[in-house]
């Protein structure tokens, strides 16, 4: 599946769309920076609630397809012009962590 | 293939705009083709190293070799030194203040994952005078 494809399938709010067909091969849950450069996967979509612009540095490190704020959480203006920057792809979802996960899950199953 | 060297200077005190050496290393790796997953080892050794020295060290300078066989990045500081490095290479063991845990850092992951995404990895530290953190990524033939 696609960044765009899962755009459409989850009904996501687009802040920056840099890379739409990237693909994505899985999830990460979390919002400790390190530990999501330790644990998540690459190509993975990476769901949080940090708004800071650490996160489209992380992103990039860590080569995930995407960042999704979830519970509504707005990027702050240096994040969306870093993600702009550097070419990350950062979308947004209003329901809560778990909720968007397990849609998440559904809908790469 | 000619050894690339590469060095960047990484600012002191702000760990909002931590990450330019990285990112500027990211880009020129890719530029040279190496593979995908060594990048990203690579970028993730940097990106950690760099956010150590701006936490603790008031800043320093990242130094990157690319040889045929390995990357090899060295981050040089001169700040206040590692104590006791085996605690320092715990998970979760961290010495870092509020403001970088509020952020996102600070959860003691990041010397682990430097050892994590490196083939090898050594620290020169002595209290007082300084740190240097040396990884070295394998590039597969």
């Amino acid at each position: 599946m696609t960044v765009q494809e899962l755009i459409s399938a989850m009904d996501l709010t687009v802040f920056h769309l840099a890379q739409p067909e990237r693909p994505i091969s899985g999830c990460y849950v979390g919002d400790l920076l390190s530990w999501v450069m330790g644990r998540a996967g690459q190509d993975c979509a990476w769901l949080t609630i940090m708004s800071n612009q650490n996160v489209a540095a992380v992103a990039l490190m860590a080569d995930v397809s995407c960042v999704i704020l979830t519970e509504g959480v707005q990027p702050d203006a240096d994040l969306l012009r870093r993600a702009q920057d550097k070419e990350v792809n950062l979308l947004g979802i209003g329901s809560d962590t778990f909720s968007a996960a397990c849609q998440l899950g559904k809908v790469l199953a | 293939m000619e050894t690339i060297r590469l060095v960047y200077p990484v600012e002191g005190g702000d760990l909002i705009e931590a990450g330019e050496a990285s990112s500027k290393m990211k880009l020129t790796l890719k530029k040279l083709g190496l593979p995908q997953d060594v990048i990203r080892r690579a970028s993730i050794c940097m990106y950690e190293g760099e956010i150590n020295m701006v936490i603790h060290a008031d800043g320093g300078q990242a130094e990157v070799e690319v040889e045929a066989d390995q990357i090899v990045i060295r981050m040089i500081d001169t700040g206040p030194g590692i104590p006791d490095v085996e605690q320092a290479m715990q998970e979760g063991y961290s010495t870092a203040g509020s403001t970088a845990r509020e952020l996102g850092f600070g959860a003691g992951m990041g010397l682990p994952n430097m050892k994590r995404y490196s083939d090898e990895m050594t620290i020169d530290t002595e209290v007082g005078k300084g740190t240097t953190v040396t990884v070295k990524i394998k590039v597969p033939q």
